[in-house]
């Protein structure tokens, strides 16, 4: 049995992985409406139609416009609503109990940020309270992720800042050092990353896990050109799904060591992550006067 | 088998869901007690009277404080065990008993009930209610592990125990309101859903990414804190999940 001793170590920022490519979806339908490759919802169809999951927990549109609701697909129709990144929190992991009872799934499939895939496996290893949980994950996929939003910061980022109407956004994007707006006429607004720190979840800044390291497969914008994704396929359920899924011409893929800007921008944008993050928990150690805040990485004490 | 180690399950005063949280590991269970473990003690399962001397007491239920036989039982417990764990909310936290006012027939004088940590020292906890089968499984497996395995098994069992003797250190009362007090207050709150999935009574739901407890709903049984990926994680222990959950499997296979 092998572990990892330090997570923040250099070189393993990017965790353990099998492979590492460049991949799109070779579904139209797909990608009208992904964020970029539209990685997560080609692998939860694939897995759904084939019986390797019986429905994933994704997050699909709530009760106002861009708040996302974590809820349980069982059928590609329902999967294609949550096409897409909303950067604000969805709590999906909240219903990883539920999926196996008034849902009965007995293989889940769920998707989640690096801090969801850490709470999906401390869930497995350390059920308090997942009671018959821990044998029914059968594909997490997690998602590149350098922080979160609530959802009342996406409103004053969109709405002060953006001046734009929430409900006229057509999308959404953090990318090429900037957080991009994009309106239903065609209007696009950016503003610089300066604006958008302060109002970032606090909790995401002691995260030490920018590539979901813990997932069976992540995938990210970051490292692939427009329209595609970086996907790092980790375990050897995900191996055996991704290997299936490229077999069955679910996607195209390119060597990432054949597309710009490649894996040496991941790399760099995990180990800024890592380094601000540590240096955060670190800080915490002596925040008062003799007094320091709880290190969750220490003890639940 | 000699190598085998001593368990026994002391019954106080809790509902034996706990118990049944054990036998719900079903063919899993009959290997345990194969292979790994003989079970000395435990009510209805063993035809022994007296708390005999074993490796590993799991204790169900708070201790009526009131009822002598189990205020000496649980002392003897401390006395005859080299590792005792809690096993569930009520004997960690005191869970659904810390509601006691007494009253109840036919002991209505039997009205104080007490986690066993607040009479003598607990290694290890699991809490939730019920504590999973797949919990006590895994704790099983590295008391195992961390008394008869070799050195590499034992530091691993180490590890993984750690967070749980953590959780006993830390104390007796869990409610709901960790998750204000040492998540979010603490500014460690991410709004992953873990929480809300643990709560046995649904008594916890999320409120624009943040966990919201109804507090008159709440048990104490301890299940939401321990599940928060923000009260602990170990990342040389979670990182290496795969692993871990195979040799798992392929122990009790």
């Amino acid at each position: 049995m092998e572990l990892s001793s330090e997570v923040n170590m250099m070189g393993t920022e990017l965790g353990n992985y099998k492979l590492c490519v460049s991949a799109r979806s070779t579904d139209k339908e797909i990608l009208k409406k992904a964020q970029d490759g539209g990685i997560v919802t080609q692998l939860f169809a694939y897995a759904l139609e084939e019986g390797i999951i019986d429905g994933a927990i994704v997050s699909g549109p709530g009760d106002e416009p861009w708040r996302p609701r974590p809820f349980v697909a069982t059928s590609v129709e329902e999967l294609m609503k949550s096409r897409g990144t909303r950067y604000n929190i969805s709590p999906n992991v909240s219903f990883i109990k539920e999926a196996t009872r008034s849902y009965g799934l007995d293989r889940i499939g769920i998707v989640g940020t690096p801090c969801q895939m850490q709470a999906v496996r401390k869930g497995q290893l350390y059920p308090a309270g997942l009671r018959d949980v821990p044998d029914k994950i059968a594909l997490a996929i997690g998602i590149f992720c350098m922080e979160n939003f609530p959802y009342q910061s996406i409103k004053q980022l969109v709405e002060d800042h953006a001046a734009m109407k929430l409900e006229s956004v057509k999308k959404m994007e953090i990318g090429k050092g900037k957080f991009w707006v994009y309106g239903e006429r065609g209007q696009v607004v950016q503003l610089p990353l300066k604006v958008t720190h302060k109002y970032e979840q606090p909790g995401c800044h002691v995260c030490l896990d920018y590539v979901a390291n813990l997932a069976d497969v992540s995938t990210g914008s970051v490292g692939s050109p427009d329209g595609w994704s970086t996907v790092f396929v980790r375990t050897k359920k995900g191996d055996d799904i991704w290997t299936k899924a490229i077999a069955a011409g679910c996607f195209e893929t390119k060597s990432i060591e054949q597309v710009k800007p490649g894996l040496e921008l991941v790399s760099k944008l995990a180990n800024e992550k890592i380094t601000k993050n540590q240096k955060t928990v670190e800080e915490r150690a002596k925040f008062g006067v003799n007094k320091a805040l709880r290190n969750p990485y220490l003890s639940p004490k | 088998m000699a190598d085998k180690i001593k368990v026994g399950h002391v019954h106080m005063s809790g509902c034996t869901g706990c118990l049944v949280s054990l036998a719900d590991n079903y063919g899993g269970l009959l290997t345990i007690l194969d292979r790994y473990a003989d079970l000395v003690y435990g009510l209805t399962l063993a035809d022994v009277r007296h708390i005999p001397k074993m490796d590993v007491a799991l204790v169900e239920g708070s201790v009526c404080i009131q009822d002598k036989i189990s205020v000496d039982e649980i002392k003897e417990t401390r006395e005859k065990a080299a590792v005792v764990v809690a096993v569930g909310g009520c004997a960690c936290y005191g869970n659904i008993t810390r509601f006691s006012r007494g009253g109840q027939p036919n002991q209505p004088q039997h009205e104080s009930f007490l986690p066993v940590g607040d009479l003598i020292k607990v290694d290890v906890y699991i809490p939730g209610c019920a504590p999973t089968p797949q919990l006590i499984r895994n704790v099983c497996v590295m008391a195992y592990l961390l008394l008869k395995g070799n050195k590499d098994q034992q530091e691993l069992a180490k590890k993984y125990l750690t967070p749980l003797m953590q959780l006993a250190e830390r104390g007796t009362e869990a409610c709901g309101c960790d998750l204000m007090y040492d998540v979010i207050n603490q500014g460690l709150c991410m709004g992953c859903g873990s929480c809300a999935a643990a709560c046995p009574v649904r008594a916890i739901t999320h409120e624009y990414g943040k966990p919201n407890v109804n507090r008159e709903m709440c048990i104490k049984c301890g299940a939401c804190y321990a599940q928060c990926p923000r009260s602990f994680f170990n990342f040389d222990v979670i990182t290496g999940f795969e692993g871990i959950l195979e040799t798992i499997d392929g122990a009790l296979k």
